[in-house]
């Protein structure tokens, strides 16, 4: 009885949020793609950010070791990536992986915000490691670049689908 | 608030008359998926002209009697 009361609250709380947040707005597969990309883009940063700085407490900023942050997270962000995309496609199967024109143009729409981010910053590191400045430097300008790209990116896409394109 | 575009259409309308059409039946046609559908719908989104003319296909009727471009006032 009670498992039976606590399933339909957690129900009513799922359609009270999505009420919320979509109106009567209906979510696509890509639309709940770039959802899925901007918040993993999210989570990353703010992991990788609170993993490294505490380190600087003690040690000088580039002394710090953030490899193992940032490879893990990197890893991190393709796992979940990859799980995140099978729930979606699963739990809607009849529309995983449909893309029709619009969410062509979308995609690329998004994606040309995000190559301005990855263009800026493979020209910060590259004049980075002409003037020669550590290798902290040059490796977090160029993980910052591809992680705020596919947020801005994703950004650009749901307000694309939410706003009309 | 919704970005419109100046490209207005009857295919609500359409649908109606055509046995009340479901967004889902009329993207299925097009080769469209459903939201996009809803999204012309609204003004949200101007079709290809490819597929404004497979739309108007569908209903058997000229291009102009699906879309038509609101002039500038």
């Amino acid at each position: 009885m009670y498992i039976l009361f606590d399933i339909r609250s957690i129900n009513t709380y799922i359609t009270y949020v999505k009420h919320i947040l979509h109106g009567d707005h209906i979510v696509s597969f890509q639309e709940k793609s770039a959802w899925a990309m901007a918040i993993i883009s999210i989570v990353a940063m703010t992991t990788y950010i609170s993993s490294v700085l505490p380190g600087a407490r003690e040690l000088p900023l580039v002394e710090v070791n953030y490899v193992g942050a940032m490879l893990s997270t990197i890893a991190l962000v393709i796992l979940a990536a990859i799980i995140i995309h099978i729930i979606i496609a699963v739990t809607n199967t009849s529309e995983a992986n449909d893309q029709d024109e619009r969410d062509m143009q979308i995609n690329r729409y998004g994606d040309a915000f995000g190559q301005w981010l990855v263009a800026g910053g493979a020209m910060g590191a590259l004049l980075m490691s002409v003037a020669e400045w550590e290798h902290f430097w040059i490796a977090n300008t160029l993980y910052l670049a591809f992680l705020l790209a596919t947020l801005v990116g994703s950004g650009a896409k749901i307000v694309a689908y939410r706003r009309g394109f | 608030m919704a970005k419109k575009t100046r490209i207005t259409n009857h295919i609500r309308t359409l649908r109606f008359h055509n046995g009340e059409m479901t967004q889902a039946e009329l993207a299925r046609r097009v080769g469209m998926t459903r939201q996009t559908v809803i999204a012309i719908e609204q003004g949200k989104y101007s079709p290809s002209l490819e597929t404004a003319f497979e739309i108007a296909a569908v209903f058997q009727v000229p291009l102009d009697e699906v879309f038509q471009y609101a002039d500038e006032a």
